[in-house]
């Protein structure tokens, strides 16, 4: 366990990815089987253990630490397994049941506890810790390692640890378990490839560069619609389907009714959508993003669920037909496949993404700005003659996104962030005018946001809330109604989440307006106005 | 309960209406008593100022010797007016830094200021005062804040030093204490390199040699190559650490000293890379013992994280309460 506790606390301290990079293959290329491969699957989030909740690590460390104290703490460190591992109590030398656990005996332990022995059991292994290790197992255990470390980083540090094609890691770990044996006696071990030609694994995405000031020539590329849903990537291979989303999680069992009905071997790619009239849905069509969130998230889902908020999939491409890898060929080639495919699928589950026909660039811009349904984000260029190859690469697929809406609103709270922003004030409460302050108007929330400023623009804000508290609550400070923030949004919608029954997609601080005075802020109405 | 009505606390400082006397205020004051020599406690612009004769030299290196200064011996009762004195005891916060005891009628109210009770060779330890009223302040008041032994962090720091030849390790550290503290504490460690200095801290540290206390050979960075300075061991305030002074450093291994480095994120948000855990305030632990110790009848808590201090007192039956006073900053410390 040290090695691995050391590796992660160095990890924290590492700014350079490759540096993080190398730290990781170091790791790998020296730590013994398998904890090693129990780190990786710790890395990629890919453990779970049921019984260990943060639910159960407050409770135990309730029985150990004055409540309130653990609350301001927590406050204070913005992190609960670190603020545990810090004030978890050392047991006495003497008290001390066994030496500090192996990585792997650590994780068997994890994985063999029920959600009645735990508060009995995880305090004895915290016991055999020291802070370090403690913090690791804890981040681990409840699944968020928040490291700066991604799940994409650990498998390409892997990559090179052993000197292989990252693309073909990508491709063989969904039909891989922790701790991952065959992969390392793969790869540092010189035996056979795994094969997961036939199984029912994740493909790398391909993925879009945003178009910016680009022009580009509609001979060469093809015109869709982006839909504002999530990239889903579906799998029927060996008589088994799956679902998996942008990061290659599976997510088949939130969504029983797709795969349900996806049984012809293929690999398709597109975007998961919600039917319905529901807010801004035009009847039968793609709901806005807000009723597809309903949907997200869920390990399971209730017939109700299923009834209020089907799903579908807006196919796009095509990667595997029948037993064919297609991702070679053209892109022409690839959609006339997929249309093929289309008479073969239930219609109700599945229909394709409709190119658009436009004159010129110009004429494409036009009908960008002109799309007012909920469920388009802006458009999607694709080269004809590309493959389908996985990630970014520049001048194959662009992604032209629509000009975000604005609105102008007051700062009225602020909250601590956690990680990295643990002692700013960095998500914030806005809200608009119920009526014009003149006619008695009040000022209601509409939104919150956590993101769109700059570090030196954090640092303002933080010291402005700090100077103009007039209330605290917990962790909540409430300010005086004098700043105003231009807040850039992607969609606004009904909601009983804020009091102004308005909710925001995806909102921002754009810009902080200290030259505007509060009273000149946005009406209510005037954001309701733009609901579609 | 002891002395509310000869003691008053605003938010520019602790005051004594009878004498017109305050105790570290924030704001320009006629008398004052003054604990130790950090800006926020140490203001310039006084009129009548008592400390010790090293915090008074302090003060005269930052703002000028100031026209009317009285140096207050060590346990030596000074008389204030209307029945007050006063008497400074050493806090073993900073070289200078003292306790002040404040007396009227029987009454006892004990000032900490700035403390801690672990050995630091550039400065009096601690001495324990009985009191009815401790006035305590709480920079470390929670108990997530424990610092580990000084040695270990040197022994990381050295370790950093010698598995780098070609880098520097740069070593964030508030100018007035702690960059002495972690000087003395490296010779303790038997380092007897030159040490090199952002300008600075010079300072001060030829200060502290002068007041007594012997730091070994030192060396400003000005004037040395990136070649001379390759493996070596430099100190700045923290503020240079990731600013564009630091740029001219062989790629340095970025460390701070200071208490705050106990949480992940404070240490990650200076992109500290090597975090010393060294403060010159009490932490959780000898904040509570002292409490213990002292059993004082009531606890004031100054400055810091005071609610966890406040509720810990009153869980143990200790009647206590939280001070507003403003500007006393230690983010740094």
């Amino acid at each position: 366990m040290k090695a691995f506790s050391t590796l992660i606390d160095r990890l924290i301290y590492t700014r350079s990815r490759n540096e993080k990079r190398d730290l990781i293959a170091a790791y790998l290329r020296t730590a013994p089987d398998p904890d090693r491969g129990w780190a990786l699957a710790a890395m990629t989030g890919a453990l779970d253990f049921p019984a260990v909740k943060s639910a159960a690590i407050r409770k135990i460390i309730g029985e150990r630490v004055d409540p309130v104290l653990f609350a301001l703490s927590r406050d204070y460190v913005g992190d609960t397994a670190e603020t545990v591992s810090l004030l978890w109590p050392t047991p006495d030398a003497a008290e001390r049941v066994g030496s500090e656990p192996t990585l792997s005996e650590t994780v068997t332990a994890l994985a063999g506890m029920t959600r009645a022995s735990v508060l009995r059991e995880l305090p004895l292994l915290l016991d055999r810790l020291d802070a370090n290790g403690r913090f690791a197992l804890l981040k681990f255990a409840t699944g968020a390692m928040r490291i700066g470390v991604s799940a994409r980083m650990a498998k390409l540090a892997f990559a090179h640890a052993f000197d292989v094609s990252s693309d073909d890691v990508e491709e063989m770990w969904h039909a891989l378990q922790p701790p991952y044996a065959e992969l390392f006696a793969w790869a540092a071990g010189g035996e056979e490839k795994p094969d997961a030609s036939a199984l029912p694994v994740f493909r790398p995405f391909m993925l879009a560069v945003p178009l910016e000031e680009r022009e580009i020539d509609l001979s060469q590329f093809a015109a869709e619609w982006k839909w504002d849903g999530i990239r889903v990537q579906l799998v029927h291979m060996g008589g088994e389907t799956r679902l998996y989303s942008r990061g290659g999680d599976d997510i088949t069992g939130a969504f029983p009714d797709v795969a349900a009905d996806f049984s012809l071997p293929a690999v398709l790619d597109g975007e998961l959508l919600v039917r319905g009239a529901h807010q801004g849905g035009e009847e039968g069509g793609a709901a806005s993003f807000n009723a597809l969130q309903q949907r997200l998230g869920r390990k399971q889902v209730s017939a109700a669920m299923l009834a209020e908020y089907p799903a579908f999939v807006r196919l796009y491409d095509i990667l595997v037909d029948g037993a064919e890898d297609v991702r070679a060929l053209p892109w022409t080639q690839r959609r006339a496949r997929l249309e093929a495919l289309m008479p073969r699928l239930p219609a109700s589950r599945f229909d394709i993404s409709a190119l658009i026909e436009a004159a010129d660039f110009s004429a494409l811009a036009t009908l960008r700005d002109n799309a007012r349904d909920a469920a388009i984000e802006g458009l999607m260029l694709k080269l004809r003659d590309s493959p389908y190859v996985p990630g970014r690469r520049v001048g194959l697929w662009y992604k032209w996104k629509r000009d975000p809406l604005t609105a102008d609103c007051v700062l009225m709270y602020a909250q601590r962030g956690s990680g990295k922003r643990s002692s700013f004030y960095s998500d914030y409460t806005f809200g608009c005018w119920t009526a014009p302050p003149e006619e008695g108007g009040e000022i209601v929330p509409v939104g919150k946001a956590y993101s769109g400023f700059t570090d030196e623009e954090l640092k303002w804000l933080d010291s402005f809330v700090r100077k103009h508290t007039v209330q605290r609550f917990g962790p909540v400070r409430e300010v005086e109604k004098t700043l105003v923030v231009e807040v850039a949004f992607d969609s606004i919608h009904d909601s009983k989440r804020h009091k102004s029954g308005l909710a925001m997609r995806f909102p921002r601080i754009a810009r902080i307006r200290k030259d505007k005075p509060a009273a000149e802020a946005d009406l209510v109405e005037t954001l309701r106005r733009q609901i579609v | 309960m002891a002395g509310t009505s000869w003691i008053t606390s605003t938010p520019t400082g602790i005051h004594l209406p009878g004498p017109d006397v305050w105790v570290d205020p924030s704001q320009p004051a006629a008398r004052s008593l003054i604990t130790h020599g950090h800006a926020d406690h140490a203001r310039g612009g006084h009129g009548q100022v008592i400390t010790t004769a090293e915090t008074a030299a302090i003060m005269a290196l930052r703002y000028g010797e100031a026209p009317d200064t009285q140096h207050a011996e060590l346990r030596q009762e000074i008389p204030l007016g209307d029945g007050v004195s006063a008497t400074f005891f050493p806090a073993g916060h900073v070289l200078g830094s003292a306790q002040i005891l404040l007396q009227r009628a029987g009454e006892r109210i004990v000032v900490t200021g700035d403390y801690k009770r672990r050995p630091d060779p550039t400065c009096l330890p601690f001495e324990p005062v009985p009191c009815d009223v401790l006035i305590t302040e709480a920079t470390f008041g929670l108990p997530v804040f424990t610092h580990p032994p000084i040695l270990g962090e040197m022994a990381r720091l050295l370790e950093a030093r010698a598995t780098h030849p070609n880098r520097c390790v740069l070593v964030g550290a508030y100018a007035l204490g702690k960059a002495q503290r972690v000087i003395a504490e490296l010779r303790r460690a038997g380092y007897n390199q030159p040490i090199y200095l952002h300008g600075a801290l010079a300072r001060m540290c030829a200060l502290y040699e002068e007041l007594g206390v012997s730091l070994g050979p030192l060396k400003l960075v000005e004037g040395h190559s990136r070649e001379d300075l390759a493996g070596q061991i430099i100190l700045s305030p923290p503020s240079a650490l990731n600013d564009r002074w630091s740029r001219r450093l062989p790629d340095p291994i970025t460390a701070m000293a200071s208490g705050w480095m106990r949480v992940r994120q404070r240490a990650v948000q200076r992109n500290v890379e090597l975090p010393l855990i060294i403060s010159d305030h009490a932490d959780w632990t000898e904040l509570t013992n002292t409490i213990q110790e002292l059993r004082p009848g009531e606890v004031w808590v100054t400055h810091g994280r005071e609610e966890a201090l406040v509720h810990w007192c009153r869980t143990r039956q200790i009647r206590a309460r939280a001070l507003d006073l403003a500007g006393y900053d230690d983010e740094d410390d």
